[in-house]
């Protein structure tokens, strides 16, 4: 039946132990849903970043999502809960949700949460979480230590520097591909996405970090490229 | 009428201060005692300007006294602290000299006379009368003296009131000058104006809050609902129809959320008007340049108004002007903050054509700051902003 697709025995995805923080009670009960649809773990379902620095102050999940803004201040609690939770447990992976998303965040996120760990961490835009498969898909990616930034948010990075030298110099093919490496694909993902083979891709990505001046041997190639495209290098 | 008290109490006063002062001027403490001439001097404006009120209620108080819910004890170290006026010592001086002797008079011939005209029948039974070398010393002649005083009663009563207008009018051209009411109803127009601009801004927020606690929520929860949905179904036409319904409800997302934006734009509040800039330019269909000098945050209302004139200045690139390239450039130097919004394209706009920056003008006037278009006819186009971040 076409709902084992998402479930952790289908995929050969390990089941993961996950909390989640979401003000809205709607999309609380709708993210829980879904996660527990897919196998995974739910260990709470909390309304506010207090409740989930308590939680994770006594647990420790494999994977924490959590939505940016909520009470009290409805400005950015999440996001500062995230750095919280990174600066006492490096090892658990995150993925932040906005209702809209915005490159200043992407700054924050990087800054203060990808320097000082080797976990995952993941920015989506809230409607991503409906394309279930490719949510779920994030979620494994972010949890096996990815970074996961939405594609409106590399698109508008792209945007903002497009009039600059060496961007220029890409060919229609690398910018599509800087694009999925930027929203933190794998080569063979990159490969299957556009339907060229893995060399092909491992090839673009050779051109694109030579024309870019980056580090090809870099670890983290996403946070390079991101870094790149914020322009301060 | 109620001059006739205050000019006594004020002749009285003034008369003693001035008099022990200056008797007692050459022992020193009479000099002490006439420092304190403008005091009272002060004082009596200020009540006077209270009756003032009474009958005109416009007028205003021109001192500060710290607020309707001071102290009299505050009200007077206020007072003690003003530079002398001479319009009121003048004002003063005018009270206890003559005003209240004019009152006095005009109040005892508005009451003697029609009074015993009135009284007339009454009286001539005791005694003949002779008012104003008329005898009267039968009832017949009582009568229409009773009639005459009726009369005299009523012009007796414009009069009372004619000279107290005049009094008025002479205590407000003394002591409320046009020029300081005007200053004063300039304030008032500025302090609405800012306060209507910050409820504005307030009322955008809440909608923005609303939208996102409420539309927004269920958009996303439907976008998931038909996600899972999605899953749900085998191949088929069913499929396609949730599928489609799917993309719509995202579509309905994107618009509501660009509304949003264009409503109160989150990263604004949140990062500031550089990075409110950046997503700004980062939107844009035509390539936008970015050359921003701004360290920390400026006050909202100033850093509101200018991400509302670069992104409709932005717009109007993007619809009309058929530019190529756009560059936005900010700075503060001082205390005053720099924008300019730039493109390459044709020219031509006229602010007045009901575009968007008319109504940005407005805001920015509101809290002291200018809007000016220059778009000459092959352009470039030009949009600057300055306002003070004070």
């Amino acid at each position: 039946m076409p709902d084992d697709l998402t479930t952790p025995a289908a995929t050969g995805r390990a089941a993961l132990r996950i909390v989640l923080a979401e003000d809205s009670a709607l999309l609380r009960e709708g993210l829980a849903g879904i996660l527990e649809k897919a196998g995974h773990q739910l260990l709470a379902a909390v309304a506010d970043a207090d409740a989930l620095l308590a939680y994770t102050a006594r647990h420790v999940p494999d994977v924490v999502v959590t939505d940016i803004r909520m009470p009290p201040t409805h400005t950015d609690e999440g996001l500062r809960a995230a750095v919280a939770i990174r600066a006492r447990h490096p090892g658990i992976a995150i993925v932040l949700l906005s209702a809209y998303i915005a490159e200043a965040y992407v700054a924050d996120l990087l800054d203060s949460t990808a320097a000082t760990s080797q976990a995952g961490i993941g920015y989506l835009l809230k409607d991503r979480v409906g394309h279930v498969r490719e949510f779920l898909d994030s979620l494994d990616r972010v949890a096996q230590g990815g970074t996961v930034v939405d594609p409106d948010v590399v698109r508008h990075l792209l945007a903002r520097r497009r009039n600059d030298g060496p961007l220029t110099a890409l060919t229609e093919r690398e910018h599509e591909v800087l694009a999925l490496m930027a929203e933190g694909y794998t080569n063979p993902t990159i490969a299957a996405r556009l339907f060229v083979s893995e060399a092909a891709v491992r090839k673009h990505v050779g051109n694109i970090f030579a024309k870019l001046d980056l580090d090809p041997d870099s670890d983290r190639r996403v946070t390079a490229v991101l870094t790149y495209l914020r322009g301060n290098r | 009428m109620s001059t006739v008290p205050v000019g006594l109490v004020v002749l009285v006063a003034l008369s003693a201060v001035i008099g022990l002062g200056a008797l007692t001027a050459v022992i020193v403490v009479g000099l002490l005692l006439l420092t304190s001439v403008p005091l009272i001097t002060t004082v009596v404006a200020e009540v006077e300007r209270a009756r003032l009120r009474l009958v005109l209620p416009l007028a205003h108080s021109t001192t500060p006294g710290g607020g309707p819910t001071a102290t009299p004890r505050e009200r007077l170290r206020a007072w003690r602290t003003l530079p002398m006026s001479w319009s009121e010592l003048g004002y003063a001086v005018l009270l206890a000299t003559v005003l209240w002797v004019v009152d006095a008079l005009v109040l005892i011939l508005a009451i003697a006379v029609p009074g015993v005209l009135l009284l007339a029948p009454l009286l001539v039974r005791v005694d003949t009368m002779d008012v104003a070398g008329w005898q009267i010393d039968t009832a017949s002649e009582a009568w229409p003296a009773f009639g005459i005083g009726l009369v005299a009663a009523a012009t007796v009563a414009y009069l009372i009131t004619a000279l107290a207008c005049g009094q008025a009018a002479l205590a407000r051209l003394l002591l409320d000058p046009l020029e300081a009411r005007l200053v004063d109803a300039v304030n008032q127009l500025r302090r609405s104006r800012a306060g209507l601009v910050d409820a504005f801004e307030a009322e955008r927020r809440r909608i923005e809050r609303d939208l996102h606690d409420g539309a927004q929520q269920r958009l996303v929860a439907l976008t998931m609902t038909l996600g899972q949905a999605e899953l749900e179904l085998d191949r088929g036409p069913g499929l396609d129809l949730v599928t489609k319904a799917h993309g719509l409800a995202e579509e309905a997302l994107a618009e509501l959320r660009a509304t949003v934006r264009g409503i109160h734009p989150q990263v604004l509040t949140d990062h500031g008007l550089a990075a409110a800039i950046h997503e700004l330019a980062g939107r844009s269909p035509v390539p936008v340049d970015t050359d921003l000098h701004l360290d920390g945050r400026l006050p909202t209302p100033v850093e509101t108004a200018a991400y509302f004139v670069v992104s409709e200045a932005l717009t109007n690139t993007a619809r009309h002007s058929g530019a190529t390239t756009a560059q936005v450039h900010a700075w503060v130097t001082g205390q005053m903050l720099t924008v300019t919004v730039i493109d390459d394209g044709r020219g031509g706009a006229e602010p007045a054509d009901g575009s968007g920056l008319t109504g940005l003008t407005a805001r920015l006037e509101a809290i002291d700051g200018t809007l000016e278009v220059t778009s000459p006819p092959g352009g470039p186009t030009t949009v600057r902003m300055t306002c003070p971040t004070t």
